[in-house]
């Protein structure tokens, strides 16, 4: 059973739903990056998102792109992102890491040697915002070979009949973006994530995640009765990049990331329960 | 006929999915997906559709003032003493350039759609004022994206989109050039894809833009033939056009592609020189990679960051190139080829000086290559050059670069 698998069936166990941090590696440095999942993890997280720093980030809003850009300036790599999560693995051999970005750096690696990494460092799932179903056969191939999951997003504007072509190839859990638009964006429309969530069910026995345009205890509880796992990203590298904006030290940027965390958690588990 | 030149070969892409050999595809997020698939099914359906196309080129005909002439250039040709040159006269569009004979086709499709929001990227702003232009005319809403870089040194072109109506959107990310603003752009369309029509204006993004836009382009090309048959009796021994995302380039092409006769040379941006690493030449000397919706050439790091580019001109300074482009010089159809800055001002200034055409700092690249391509071959064989836009728009960036205030 793979990590994501055995996390969201242990969760599922105890009434829970997943609590999902996205931060960027090497944002704000490189250094703080393993220290800070660790503190993800105590603050309530179940999984780690780790995004990989791409130089032309499509589908990010201000804060993400600028959070890439910080990473960049930093001099992270794709490289550097797997070292990062194999200097994570040393103290927590649990918590599954997603590993997210774009297609580039992954083509750049290659496939095979790509897929042979992530399984050395220990990552568990990777999600690559351009590579729909369409494009993705390759990489599948290799991914499937180390047993790391493939994990697709769908959006509001997924045909329904496309659900199936996309959790066909999906394994792990589903991510839906609850918003028409970049990362931070939006105003979430709980009915209509709910009528997709229905959709995406009637699909695939996979959880399903919940992601873009939740950014605190409110909007995560309102999402949390009917999602398996809550997204959290532009709100905590805001959080950070603002305290670090204002003159804040770097450990102070990060512990106004963990209170919002564990305020989303909060959130999450209150709403859980009441339901 | 060799199977380079083997017809089926050339009408057979992309494919299905897209693709030109290994180059193209649909890469993405999930968001744009279902509008690519409903603007290629349109499309598809259109481009078989009579009415569609009279419309289309009774737009050319009465809006843009097609055909654009071809014109030889005596006086270089002479000057050179090789092979003549003729220039295939895009310049002489309205709005200046090759660009508006794509922002036509796809505001049809816009109009077909039901949107009424169109927005578009620009470099050089040649873009932005043909996609202007045709919101003008169809009174649609226009936002332009465009790098603050290229604001600054385009800003003619950008006073010109605003007196259009349309509004230009300043791009600070990154390089704040071309790349940026397409990235812009996508993000924008993300966001709005209902009511929304995203104008990409060359052969590049996700299929099916590089197949349509290569159409709608591709009347320079027919145009060309013919002319050229009409006034030497034969077909062109070469052709030479400019390439950044390559619009102007395919459309010169594509309708000569089973030519065996017809050598291919595309020009790319050299910058301070292919050897110095700042340029814009990803088919002289980048690596194949995924950006902006297809895979192509680009140029990139060992960690696929992607690089930032340099050159004089804002339509080239771009770090891909339209996929079709790399299968073309992947199977050696086309030779790829690269101008320097320096080499492009010189030419710059003498085909001003010597035809009475001022060139687009684009379109200069393609002439200073055509003066050393014709001077290797004879008076009896000769070669067509994409014009593809006016210089009126550079002519503040020729004067700063020569220390001159205007």
């Amino acid at each position: 059973m793979s990590r994501l698998q055995a996390r969201y069936q242990a969760l599922h166990a105890s009434g829970r739903k997943a609590l999902i941090p996205y931060i960027v590696a090497g944002d704000p440095s490189i250094s703080a990056t393993v220290p800070l999942m660790h503190r993800l993890v105590e603050a309530g997280a179940d999984i780690i998102e780790i995004g990989v720093p791409f130089s032309d980030p499509m589908s990010e809003g201000p804060v993400i792109q600028q959070g890439h850009e910080r990473a960049l300036e930093n001099g992270v790599s794709l490289r550097d992102v797997l070292g990062l999560v194999t200097a994570f693995r040393q103290d927590d051999i649990d918590t599954p890491i997603v590993v997210m970005g774009y297609a580039n750096p992954v083509e750049r690696m290659g496939h095979a040697l790509f897929a042979e990494a992530c399984m050395g460092a220990g990552v568990d799932g990777l999600i690559t915002v351009d590579l729909p179903p369409e494009e993705v056969d390759n990489l599948n191939q290799e991914l499937k070979r180390v047993a790391i999951d493939n994990i697709f997003l769908i959006s509001p504007t997924t045909p329904d009949e496309r659900i199936s072509t996309i959790t066909e190839r999906a394994s792990g859990f589903v991510y839906y973006v609850a918003v028409k638009g970049v990362t931070g964006a939006g105003n979430l429309d709980v009915a209509d994530v709910t009528h997709h969530l229905n959709l995406i069910r009637a699909s695939t026995s996979l959880p399903v995640a919940v992601g873009f345009g939740i950014k605190d205890a409110v909007s995560a509880a309102s999402l949390a009765p009917i999602a398996d796992g809550i997204v959290v990203g532009s709100a905590l590298i805001d959080t950070m990049a603002r305290a670090i904006h204002a003159g804040h030290s770097e450990a102070e940027a990060i512990d106004r990331a963990i209170t919002l965390l564990v305020d989303i958690r909060g959130g999450i588990d209150q709403a859980t329960s009441a339901a | 006929m060799t199977a380079k030149h083997d017809p089926q070969r050339y009408a057979s892409v992309p494919d299905e999915h897209g693709r030109f050999g290994e180059f193209g595809g649909k890469f993405v997020a999930e968001t744009l997906m279902s509008a690519l698939a409903d603007l290629e099914v349109l499309y598809r359906k259109l481009a078989q559709d009579d009415e569609f196309q009279r419309q289309f080129d009774e737009d050319l005909a009465h809006f843009v003032g097609r055909p654009s002439p071809l014109y030889e250039a005596a006086r270089m040709s002479d000057h050179i003493g090789g092979a003549r040159i003729f220039l295939k006269r895009e310049d002489l569009n309205h709005t200046g350039a090759h660009k508006v004979n794509n922002t036509i086709g796809q505001a049809l499709l816009a109009k077909h759609m039901g949107k009424n929001r169109v927005i578009a990227e620009t470099g050089a702003g040649q873009h932005g004022v043909a996609s202007a232009t045709v919101a003008a005319r169809l009174g649609m809403d226009c936002h332009v994206f465009m790098g603050e870089e290229d604001i600054q040194r385009q800003s003619l072109n950008v006073y010109r989109m605003k007196l259009l109506g349309a509004e230009v959107i300043p791009v600070t990310s990154g390089s704040r050039t071309l790349k940026d603003a397409m990235n812009e752009a996508l993000r924008d369309w993300v966001t709005n894809v209902d009511n929304t029509f995203y104008i990409i204006g060359t052969v590049a993004g996700p299929h099916p833009y590089p197949m349509l836009v290569r159409d709608f382009q591709s009347v320079i090309g027919r145009e060309a033939r013919h002319q050229s048959l009409a006034m030497t009796g034969k077909l062109p021994d070469a052709l030479v056009a400019c390439v950044g995302g390559g619009s102007n380039a395919i459309g010169l092409f594509h309708p000569f592609l089973t030519d065996e006769s017809v050598a291919m040379y595309g020009v790319e941006a050299g910058g301070h020189g292919i050897e110095t690493g700042e340029h814009a030449a990803p088919l002289s000397a980048g690596t194949p990679g995924v950006l902006h919706g297809n895979r192509t050439y680009l140029m990139q790091d060992d960690n696929g960051q992607i690089l930032h580019t340099h050159s004089v001109s804002a339509g080239l300074d771009y770090p891909g190139v339209g996929p079709e482009h790399s299968w073309l010089k992947d199977i050696g159809r086309v030779n790829y080829v690269a101008a320097n800055d320096d080499e492009t001002l010189s030419a710059f200034h003498r085909w001003t000086r010597m035809e009475g055409i001022m060139p687009a700092l684009e379109t200069a690249h393609a002439l200073a290559y055509a003066e050393k391509l014709a001077a290797q071959m004879s008076p009896d064989q000769h070669i067509i050059v994409n014009l593809s836009g006016r210089g009126d728009k550079d002519i503040l960036t020729v004067a700063a670069l020569e220390g001159i205030t205007v």
